[in-house]
């Protein structure tokens, strides 16, 4: 008797604690997952430095390095194994971006090499260039507004 | 020793900012793409706020390689582009500066597309 009280309270112990403890691991895992692609992209910037690049095309030089990165990992099938371990980690970072691009490029190509590749390659990097681009130049004319009356 | 430094702070402010999405993840019902837009704007907004520039001098990689740090490059590339060509800048900046990412991203994952089949979902 005394020991099924017991069981009782340690399993609404393991109930309370189990939930907190995998959000928690989640956490970790986004941190150091997005963290390590970002130190990849700082030794890629070091590495633009001693090709001597300039201010301007060494951050190409990086971007363009994490998305071929992004999308051939996407190609053998790795990078859905680091989004189901990582989670936002390997979403947020611009590998992510990439991720989604060749993701839904592959996924739909059997739709026709048109209106399946080629429109659903877009599926959610469209929305993000759409409102990010759209964001930005809202923010470019206020900006010129704000120039003008200044 | 201060690359060693800049390694550290891309390290936690990069997966820092990873934690906000794995937040959003966790607490809310959003989708990745729903999560990425709300990134992208976010870069753009706090750009033009003028937090954002501090944070890249300060993280490097750890703010420009999270999809706020491509926000970042959008409004950056406006705002330059409005002070040198005036409001026309404003229609050609923003996609100036990120052109190099976003063509890469289109032709990469066109030819992945073509290279690899269709992985079925375990």
């Amino acid at each position: 008797m005394k020991s099924d009280m017991h069981n009782q309270k340690y399993d609404e112990l393991v109930k309370k604690m189990t939930p907190n403890s995998r959000m928690l691991r989640g956490y970790v895992r986004a941190f150091w997952v997005g963290g390590t692609i970002c130190c990849i992209g700082q030794a890629l910037n070091l590495l633009g430095n001693a090709l001597e690049l300039t201010v301007m095309t060494s951050p190409m030089f990086t971007s363009m390095v994490l998305i071929f990165i992004g999308t051939t990992l996407t190609g053998f099938g790795v990078y859905d194994r680091i989004g189901r371990y990582a989670g936002a980690g390997s979403i947020v970072p611009i590998t992510g971006f990439a991720n989604s691009i060749a993701a839904s490029a592959i996924e739909f190509r059997r739709e026709g090499l048109i209106l399946g590749l080629g429109s659903r390659l877009f599926a959610v990097a469209g929305p993000v260039l759409a409102y990010g681009i759209s964001s930005s130049i809202l923010a470019g004319l206020i900006h010129w507004g704000l120039g003008r009356i200044g | 020793m201060n690359e060693f430094l800049m390694f550290i702070k891309a390290f936690v402010v990069g997966g820092g900012i990873c934690c906000i999405g794995q937040a959003l993840i966790q607490n809310t019902n959003m989708t990745s793409a729903r999560i990425l837009v709300l990134f992208v704007v976010s870069g753009v907004i706090l750009t033009v706020i003028g937090v954002y520039k501090p944070l890249v001098d300060f993280a490097g990689a750890g703010a420009t390689v999270p999809l706020t740090g491509f926000g970042y490059s959008l409004a950056m590339g406006t705002l330059e582009a409005v002070n040198k060509y005036g409001i026309f800048g404003a229609f050609t900046g923003g996609i100036t500066n990120t052109a190099a990412g976003i063509s890469a991203a289109v032709l990469f994952g066109l030819i992945n597309a073509l290279i690899f089949k269709p992985k079925a979902k375990p």
